[in-house]
């Protein structure tokens, strides 16, 4: 029987890039995936006649960008569409439409509040400067500071040297941003409720906390650090849906001849003598790998499909540990016509973009509140695009689907389990939410696929449906993520590596962590490295 | 007319550690103090017909480097032995902790404490070393004297490799999750998440700020147990007091500062004073500030004075007070079901969830419908502050926002005290009936009566962003100002918060230096 060089657990696209590169250096690469459909959450799925779903993850910002050109996955039908000017929706009928000229950008926000139209020039700028030196260390290996072995001594001083070149009041300041609250950190900047609000936003997305939770202004830089095409914090779509992105993945993939198994789940990693050397796949078939690497989430990876027996005492606990929370939720809707909002111009190149429901910011401080007490708030924030209004491959002429992501949406509710009625009374608050913005609303409804956490954790096999493979916060960043002493790729059992968004640097679309594994995958093969370690598109 | 080397503003604890601290290194030293007594926020005052109480009960962790410092005990301070933390309940048995043991929970629980409290003692052992020097500037400015972050890094290293990344891991961890992954008592969790956010605008979910703040609690000589000094509070207070006087120290108490003179030459602008609210002027090079840095820059050394960003960094600092103090005259003791001595404190949470939503409503501006608190009986330690044979009650009540939607109305004061008198009276049956007179401070009152901006226990949020090298902001974290001639003292400096002292003696220190 053959014997992979390296099996890769989970075809997300982590995996993918993963498996791409171990492929492109040579490697015999299997992925096995244990949906028919390969992509976890970054997948374009059909659910009703042509429409195409990006059903989980919908934009696209954090993709590095040195990998889609190294693995050159515009060969591969990739294609990232900026998507621009969204309009963000108060509880008083305010609107705020997010420009891209600074003219009207400026004119916009001096409607609300002339200082905060200037104070937006300061917050985009501290912004642009703090996530441009946190992009330097998303394509690195995070150092072991318990270690004092050459390579962790150099990366050490690789961070102090990077943080330093900022200057001492800077770092200070810098400080702020990975301690504060979204809410506190913006209220150094604006006056208006409103603008702090749509602002904080950002800083909940896919999170357990609150904009008022400490730790919460992190989580706001780490959306805002991507770009698309070199343009820092701008957000895109893939043509043809998120899926493009995993299917441009396994292009390079396969180009590199490597193979990918669907329906093909994994039931256990297979160790003997404290080393991995295959899995065992849910149907009784075996695979022998020299290598494994887990594309699951931590938690996932150690409690579901590994033996107690085969892990040194302490790791099983540091993944019951692991803090992966269950907090969105997310309403896929087919639509007879492109809807109209309240209080917006009739105007197309306004309302193209996206739409925030974002109330203030006691509204969204108030939608956690109901996170806590096991419920959803009956007014949550939702963060929509229509994604056909740009790219026509993804609904019938003339139609449209639109992507709702909520916050929050608990993994379970304070009276008992998810069931498909408090699914669809779940869906239907939100459809309410929106009609009393855009009156009418439900009346272009075709098609409707409601996911809360427990269809998300079903699916795609994202513990509490959480989209980043564990919690944001900094117990769990950089070199404590997913445990302190296992953040660099490699997992208590030999021969096991781990590559998914529990890994540095964590969750989104951004492939940095796949390609991270890889390169600690090969340095340990003594392969000469094949993939890229810097990401200097805007230096 | 006496002249003076330097003048400290705030009798409060820390400011009479630096006076003291400043006099026996030969400087003659005024303190200026606004209110009639001395001790700050440990003063107490008169709030029923003979019976008194002050905002601090308990001083779990007064530096013993700076009780040595002064030779306290020469001035009469001891302590008393520590005494057990009590969990109250309604319907059931109470739970207690003292030292390493904890009582009334299941076997698994009471197995893990000792564990868990141990590690979190060894993690704060392995940092302590911080807390009693001035944290100098990062990066090559402060380089000369790093030498205490080297420290701190080469003890936390002697931990051993394991335990120090667990120790990096908890120090930004929520309280909630902290616990939970060591206890499945819910009372027991909520009353081990206490020490963590108690003064702070913290609840158990909340990331970041309450680990540190925890161990800095821990790191007194009772490893966080409670303590009171022999003869109570006041005694700490008085042992400072006769300690400053016989060190030389002036004190002027009802002497409010209304402004420190600032004069301006070639080199710059410099402190030469104080300038009294009677119209007094006072000059001296030096000026030691223990009042909280917002009243320190914004009123008393003026914006004007302040370079904008130093002064935009001061005005955002986060100084408002979540905790309001409940004191009851009672005539005599109450029996609590289960408990055999009332001389430790007691804590009325039943879950995290229960400080959690209590939390929730403070955030909109609104007093906690179900307060959580944490009561002791002063009386028991110091029988002269009630009539002989009666008592004191003494509460931190959470969460009571600073800033209460409609700034405190008369009738939102009441209902939040109807509220904190049916829960106590629910724990303690018969209280009531007990009581005869009491009060509730809000942090608004605490701002009013005992000048803390905000009614904030620690001056500034003890919070990771204002702590240490940054507390209360770069460029006054060295305990010298922007302006020559001015330094804080107080708790908004480093390490801050808490009846400790250190700030008052790392001031001098600096100062001396």
């Amino acid at each position: 029987m053959k014997t992979y060089d390296a099996i890769i657990i989970g075809a997300g696209h982590n995996g993918l890039t993963n498996a791409a590169y171990l492929a492109k250096a040579g490697l015999d690469v299997v992925v096995v995936e244990k949906n028919e459909y390969i992509g976890g959450a970054a997948v374009s799925r059909e659910l009703e006649d042509g429409f195409l779903y990006s059903s989980c993850s919908y934009v696209c910002s954090m993709m590095r960008q040195v990998i889609h050109r190294d693995l050159d996955l515009t060969k591969h039908g990739l294609m990232l569409v900026p998507y621009l000017g969204t309009v963000a929706f108060g509880d008083n009928g305010e609107t705020l439409t997010s420009y891209t000229a600074e003219g009207p950008a400026y004119n916009e926000l001096r409607r609300h509040s002339p200082h905060d139209a200037d104070a937006m020039f300061r917050l985009l700028a501290d912004l642009d400067r703090y996530s441009t030196l946190i992009r330097k260390t998303l394509l690195r290996t995070p150092p072991d500071p318990t270690k004092f072995r050459i390579r962790d001594i150099n990366e050490l001083i690789f961070l102090a040297k990077t943080f330093g070149e900022l200057g001492e009041t800077e770092i200070y300041e810098y400080i702020r941003f990975f301690t504060m609250s979204a809410a506190e950190f913006l209220d150094d900047y604006f006056e208006n409720d409103f603008i702090a609000a749509v602002m904080a936003t950002p800083g909940i997305i896919g999170t357990a906390l609150g904009i008022d939770s400490p730790g919460s202004a992190y989580i706001l830089l780490h959306h805002v650090m991507g770009d698309v095409d070199g343009n820092i914090g701008a957000w895109g779509l893939a043509r043809g849906g998120m899926g493009s992105i995993s299917k441009a993945l396994a292009g390079a993939l396969m180009e590199h001849g490597g193979e990918i198994r669907t329906n093909a789940g994994v039931s256990q990693i297979r160790v003997k003598d404290g080393v991995a050397n295959g899995v065992v796949l849910e149907n009784g078939d075996e695979i022998d790998g020299k290598i494994v690497v887990s594309n699951l989430d931590a938690k996932r990876t150690f409690t579901k499909i590994m033996d107690p027996k085969d892990l040194p005492p302490g790791i099983l606990k540091k993944a019951q540990n692991f803090k992966i929370r269950g907090s969105s939720g997310k309403v896929n809707i087919a639509l007879s016509g492109l809807p109209k909002f309240n209080n917006v111009p009739d105007n197309r190149y306004i309302n193209r973009g996206g739409q925030g429901f974002v109330g203030s910011l006691r509204t969204l401080e108030k939608a956690y509140d109901a996170w806590k007490r096991g419920t959803w708030s009956d007014d949550p924030f939702i963060e929509s695009v229509i994604p056909s209004a740009w790219d026509p491959t993804v609904a019938p002429p003339g139609k449209h689907w639109m992507s709702n992501f909520i916050q929050y949406c608990p993994p379970e509710l304070a009276d008992g389990p998810w069931t498909p009625e408090k699914r669809d009374a779940f869906g239907q608050t939100v459809i309410d939410k929106i009609e009393r913005y855009s009156p009418g609303f439900k009346d272009l409804i075709v098609h409707m696929e409601v996911r809360t956490p427990h269809e998300i954790e079903n699916e795609i096999g994202l513990t509490e449906g959480n989209i980043f493979q564990g919690e944001l916060t900094i117990d769990q960043l950089l070199f404590n993520r997913p445990f302190p002493g296992y953040a660099q790729y490699r997992m208590p059992v030999d021969k096991m590596y781990m590559c998914g968004s529990s890994t540095h640097p964590g969750g989104g679309v951004s492939s940095a962590c796949g390609a991270n594994a890889a390169r600690e995958i090969l340095r340990d093969l003594k392969l000469g490295n094949t993939v890229p370690e810097d990401d200097c598109y805007d230096d | 007319m006496t002249q003076y080397d330097a003048i400290v503003i705030g009798a409060g604890h820390n400011g009479l550690v630096c006076a003291s601290l400043l006099a026996k290194a030969g400087r003659r030293v005024l303190v200026v103090e606004a209110s009639p007594s001395v001790g700050g926020l440990a003063s107490s005052r008169e709030f029923s017909d003979g019976f008194r109480a002050a905002p601090v009960h308990s001083v779990t962790h007064f530096s013993s480097v700076v009780a040595g410092a002064l030779n306290l005990q020469q001035y009469g301070l001891s302590f008393n032995p520590s005494c057990p933390t009590i969990g109250l309940a309604e319907d059931a048995a109470p739970i207690s902790l003292h030292g390493d043991q904890v009582w009334g929970v299941g076997g698994s629980d009471t197995d893990a404490y000792a564990e868990y409290r141990q590690k979190l003692l060894r993690y704060g052992k392995a940092i302590s070393v911080i807390w009693e020097k001035t944290l100098p500037r990062i990066g090559l400015a402060g380089l000369r004297d790093s030498g205490v972050y080297a420290q701190a890094f080469m003890k936390m290293r002697g931990l051993g490799g394991e335990d120090m990344s667990e120790l990096v891991r908890v120090l930004t961890l929520p309280m909630r999750d902290l616990v939970s992954e060591c206890f499945e008592d819910p009372r027991l969790q909520a009353l081990l998440c206490w020490d963590g956010l108690i003064g702070s605008k913290m609840a158990p979910r909340s990331p970041n700020n309450a680990v540190l703040p925890l161990l800095l609690r821990m790191n007194g000589e009772s490893g966080g147990d409670y303590v009171t000094p022999k003869g109570g509070v006041s005694a700490l207070v008085d042992a400072l007091a006769a300690c400053a006087k016989a060190a030389g120290v002036t004190i002027k108490t009802d002497a409010p500062v209304k402004n420190v003179t600032i004069e301006g030459s070639e080199q710059g602008l410099a402190a030469v004073g104080v300038e009294l609210v009677g119209g007094e002027t006072i000059s001296a090079p030096l000026v030691v500030s223990s009042a909280d840095p917002k009243t320190t820059f914004l009123d008393l050394v003026g914006a004007g004075n302040l370079e904008i960003q130093f002064a935009n960094r001061i005005s955002r600092l986060r100084s408002k007070g979540y905790v309001a103090k409940f004191h009851a005259a009672l005539s005599e003791l109450p029996t609590i079901p289960g408990v055999d001595s009332l001389e430790g404190r007691m804590i009325i949470a039943p879950d995290m969830d229960a400080i959690e939503f209590a939390y929730d409503e403070a955030k909109y501006g609104e007093a906690s419908e179900s307060p959580v608190m944490e009561i002791a009986f002063p009386s028991l330690h110091d029988p002269s502050v009630a009539p002989q044979g009666q008592h004191v009650l003494s509460a931190h009540v959470m969460y009571a926002p600073y800033d209460e939607k409609t700034g405190w109305s008369d009738e939102a004061r009441n209902a939040f005290k109807d509220r904190v008198l049916a829960t106590l009276e629910r724990h303690i049956p018969g209280l009531g009936a007990l009581i005869k007179g009491s009060e509730l401070l809000t942090p608004l009152d605490i701002e009013q009566q005992y000048g803390a901006t905000g009614g904030h226990w620690h001056h500034v949020e003890l919070a990771l962003e204002q702590m240490m090298m940054m507390r209360p902001t770069h460029g006054a974290a060295q305990y010298a100002t922007p302006i020559p001639g001015l330094y804080l003292c107080g708790a908004g400096s480093h390490p801050g918060g808490g009846i400790m002292g250190a700030a008052g003696h790392n001031a001098a220190r600096r100062i001396l230096k």
